[in-house]
C-alpha cells in the first residue's frame, strides 16, 4: 500500500512541469480555501474584539484586541472544569478503544474463528444504527445501572450512573469503526512474521503484543484520535445524561452562552476556540496518519 | 470414496475448533461483548419500548400498547413534517457536498506546492465540533454578521435567515455543506488515488479531452468510493441534531424540526419514551431504505 502510493507520487511529481498552464486551477483552489477559512478568521477576530463592539460590524483585525473574552469564557460557564471533564472522559475512551479495538481487529484479520465473518459484519452493521435508536434504551440502562447512584442490585430506586462522568463515556468505549479500521490495517500486514514466532512456540497474545502491535503505531494513532475527537465532540448524549453543571462537558458548557437569550459573541467565540484547540492540536500532530487513516477506511470499505 | 464421505469431511473440519480459533475468539470477545451489550441489546430493548406507553417519571413502568405508537405516528402531522424536514435537509446538503467535494478532490489530487496546507485547510471545518461550528454560523447569520455585512455592501437589505420559516433550514444546510466538504473530499481523494494511471494514459492516447477522461475514467473508477460516501452521508445527515439545537431550536414554526430533534423533545422534554422510541425506528427504516436505494442507484445494480 505505502510503496504503491509513494511510487505514484514520484511518477506524478516527475511529470508535473508539463502542467504549467494550471493557474486557473490554483486560483480556484485559493478561492475555495479562503471561503472555507473565512468563518474561522472571524471567529478568532471576534474572540479578540472588546465585548461592547462585538454587536456591531466586526473588523477582521480588531482595533484594540483584548483577552477579556477569554477571561469571561473561562469564568462564566466553568469552562476549566468542563475542559477537565471532557479530557477525563475522552482519555478513558482513548485507553479502552486502543486496548480493545486493535485486539479485535487483529483477531478478525488473522485468527478467524468459525462464524467470525458474521460477527464482524454484525459489528460493522451497528455503525448504520441511528444514535436516536439506542438513545432511550441506553439512557434507561444508565439510569438502572446496579448498585450505583442509590440503586439496588436490580437497578431500582436511584438514578444509577445518570449525571456522572462514567455515563458520558459509555457510548464511546468501543467504536465499531475502530474495529473495522484495525482489521483493514492488519489485513495489509505480512503474515510471515507471525508464522515465524508461532514456529518458535510463542502464544497468540504474545505474537500480537510483541510482533504486530509495535508495527501498528499509525493504527494506534488513528484509533486514539478518532476516539478522542468522537468523545470530545459528542453533544446529544451528555445533554440527556448530564444535569448538574459540575459534570458538563465542553460542548454543553459552550451552549450555555446561547441559552441566556442575550448572546455574547465575544465570549462565545473565545470559548469555541478554547474547546477546539485540543482537537486541532491533536489533529496537527498526527495530520498525516489522520487523513490517510480516514482515506483507507473509505477506499477499502 | 462415497459421496457422503466427501460431503461429511468439510463439515466436520468446519466445526473443529483449533487453538488458533479459540485465541481469535478470546481476543475479539471484549469488543464483541461491548457491541452486544451497548448496541444490539439496546436496539431490541428500544423496539420493546416502542410498543409501550412509558413515562419514566411515573410509577408503574411501561404499559404495553402494541402498535398504538406507530399508528399514532401515522396520523401525526408533526412527525410527518419532521420526516419531510429531515429529507429536505439531506437533499439540500448531499448533492451539493458530493459535487463540490469531488471537484475539490480532483483539484487537489495532483501534487503542487502547498498541497498539504490546502488539504488541511479544507479539512479543518470537519475537525471542529458541530456545536462550535454552529456557534460561528450563528454569528455569521446574525444582524451584523458576515452574511448581512456582505449583503449590505452590495446594497441589499439585511436578512434574518434563521428566523424566517422559508430560509432557516437552507441556512442550516449551507453550514453543513461547508462542514462536510473536507471529510468527503479526503475519502474521494483516496478513491481517486486508487484509479490506475494506465487508464488515464490509455484514454489520453485515444484522444480523450480532460472532461471525457473525467466522465469515462474518473467517475466509473470512483463508483465504489461514492457508494460508501453517499451511504455514510445519508446516515449522518439524517441524524442532524446539534446544529439544529444551536441554530434554531427546531423553529421557526417547526420548519427545522428534524426527526432527531423531535425525538429529543418528545423523550426528554415531554417524557413520552414509547412514542419517541417508535419515531427512532421509523427514522431507522427510512435511513436504511434510502441509503440502500442510493447506493444501488450509484453502483448500477438492480433489485
Amino acid at each position: 500500500m505505502t510503496t504503491v502510493a509513494t511510487s505514484t507520487v514520484v511518477r506524478r511529481r516527475a511529470r508535473a512541469p508539463r502542467y504549467r498552464r494550471d493557474w486557473s486551477r490554483y486560483l480556484l483552489v485559493a478561492v475555495v480555501v479562503i471561503l472555507v477559512l473565512i468563518p474561522f478568521a472571524w471567529m478568532v477576530s471576534i474572540a479578540f474584539t472588546p465585548a461592547d463592539r462585538a454587536f456591531g460590524s466586526v473588523a477582521l483585525v480588531p482595533d484594540n484586541p483584548t483577552l477579556e473574552n477569554f477571561r469571561s469564557a473561562i469564568n462564566d460557564v466553568g469552562l476549566v472544569r468542563a475542559l477537565g471533564n471532557s479530557l477525563l472522559v475522552a482519555l478513558a475512551a482513548v485507553v479502552v478503544n486502543c486496548a480493545v479495538a486493535p485486539l479485535a481487529g487483529y483477531a478478525f484479520a488473522r485468527l478467524p474463528f468459525p462464524g467470525s465473518r458474521l460477527v464482524f459484519l454484525m459489528i460493522i452493521a451497528t455503525t448504520a444504527i441511528p444514535v436516536s435508536v439506542t438513545l432511550i434504551p441506553l439512557f434507561l440502562m444508565t439510569k438502572s445501572f446496579p448498585l450505583a447512584g442509590g440503586n439496588d442490585l436490580f437497578g431500582h430506586g436511584g438514578n444509577g450512573l445518570l449525571d456522572t462522568l462514567p455515563a458520558v463515556t459509555i457510548p464511546h468505549l468501543v467504536g465499531a469503526m475502530n474495529v473495522f479500521l484495525s482489521r483493514q490495517y492488519f489485513l495489509g500486514m505480512p503474515s510471515e512474521l507471525a508464522e515465524a514466532a508461532r514456529v518458535d512456540g510463542a502464544g497468540e497474545l504474545r505474537i500480537f503484543t510483541r510482533v504486530h502491535l509495535p508495527l501498528a503505531r499509525p493504527l494506534i494513532a488513528i484509533v486514539a484520535i478518532f476516539s478522542f475527537t468522537g468523545t470530545w465532540d459528542d453533544f446529544l448524549w451528555p445533554l440527556v445524561t448530564t444535569t448538574s453543571s459540575k459534570n458538563y462537558t465542553v460542548q454543553l458548557a459552550l451552549v450555555q452562552f446561547n441559552s441566556t437569550g442575550n448572546i455574547r459573541y465575544g465570549a462565545l467565540m473565545a470559548g469555541a476556540i478554547l474547546i477546539t484547540l485540543p482537537v486541532v492540536l491533536v489533529f496537527l500532530a498526527n495530520q498525516r496518519s489522520f487523513i490517510s487513516g480516514l482515506a483507507e477506511g473509505g477506499s477499502k470499505g | 470414496m462415497s459421496a457422503a464421505g466427501l460431503v461429511a469431511v468439510p463439515v466436520r473440519r468446519r466445526r473443529r475448533w483449533t487453538r488458533l480459533h479459540w485465541a481469535g475468539l478470546a481476543m475479539a470477545a471484549p469488543a464483541v461483548a461491548y457491541v452486544v451489550v451497548f448496541s444490539l441489546f439496546p436496539v431490541l430493548y428500544g423496539l420493546r419500548i416502542s410498543f409501550t406507553r412509558y413515562n419514566p417519571l411515573r410509577r408503574g413502568g411501561p404499559q404495553w400498547t402494541g402498535l398504538e405508537n406507530y399508528r399514532d405516528l401515522l396520523h401525526s402531522a408533526e412527525f410527518g413534517r419532521s420526516l419531510l424536514v429531515t429529507g429536505q435537509f439531506v437533499l439540500m446538503v448531499l448533492p451539493a457536498t458530493i459535487v463540490i467535494a469531488t471537484g475539490l478532490a480532483v483539484l487537489v489530487n495532483r501534487p503542487f506546492r502547498g498541497i498539504g496546507f490546502v488539504r488541511s485547510a479544507l479539512y479543518l471545518p470537519n475537525i471542529v465540533s458541530l456545536t462550535a461550528v454552529s456557534m460561528i454560523w450563528l454569528w455569521m447569520y446574525s444582524q451584523h454578521g458576515l452574511f448581512n455585512e456582505v449583503l449590505g455592501a452590495i446594497g441589499l437589505p439585511a436578512q434574518d435567515l434563521l428566523h424566517n420559516e422559508n430560509t432557516a433550514l437552507a441556512a442550516a444546510a449551507a453550514m453543513r455543506v461547508w462542514k462536510a466538504l473536507g471529510s468527503n473530499m479526503v475519502l474521494i481523494l483516496a478513491g481517486l488515488q486508487g484509479i490506475p494511471n494506465e487508464r488515464y494514459e490509455a484514454a489520453t492516447v485515444d484522444g480523450a479531452s480532460s472532461w471525457q477522461r473525467f466522465v469515462n475514467v474518473t467517475l466509473p473508477g470512483l463508483r465504489p468510493t461514492l457508494v460508501f460516501v453517499v451511504a455514510m452521508d445519508i446516515i449522518y445527515l439524517a441524524q442532524s441534531f446539534a446544529e439544529i439545537y444551536v441554530l434554531t431550536q427546531g423553529g421557526p414554526l417547526g420548519s427545522t424540526t428534524t426527526v432527531n430533534y423531535l425525538i429529543y423533545t418528545t423523550a426528554f422534554q415531554y417524557n413520552q419514551f414509547g412514542s419517541a422510541a417508535a419515531m427512532a425506528f421509523v427514522l431507522f427504516a427510512f435511513v436504511a431504505g434510502f441509503s440502500l436505494l442510493a447506493t444501488r442507484g450509484i453502483s448500477g445494480r438492480r433489485g
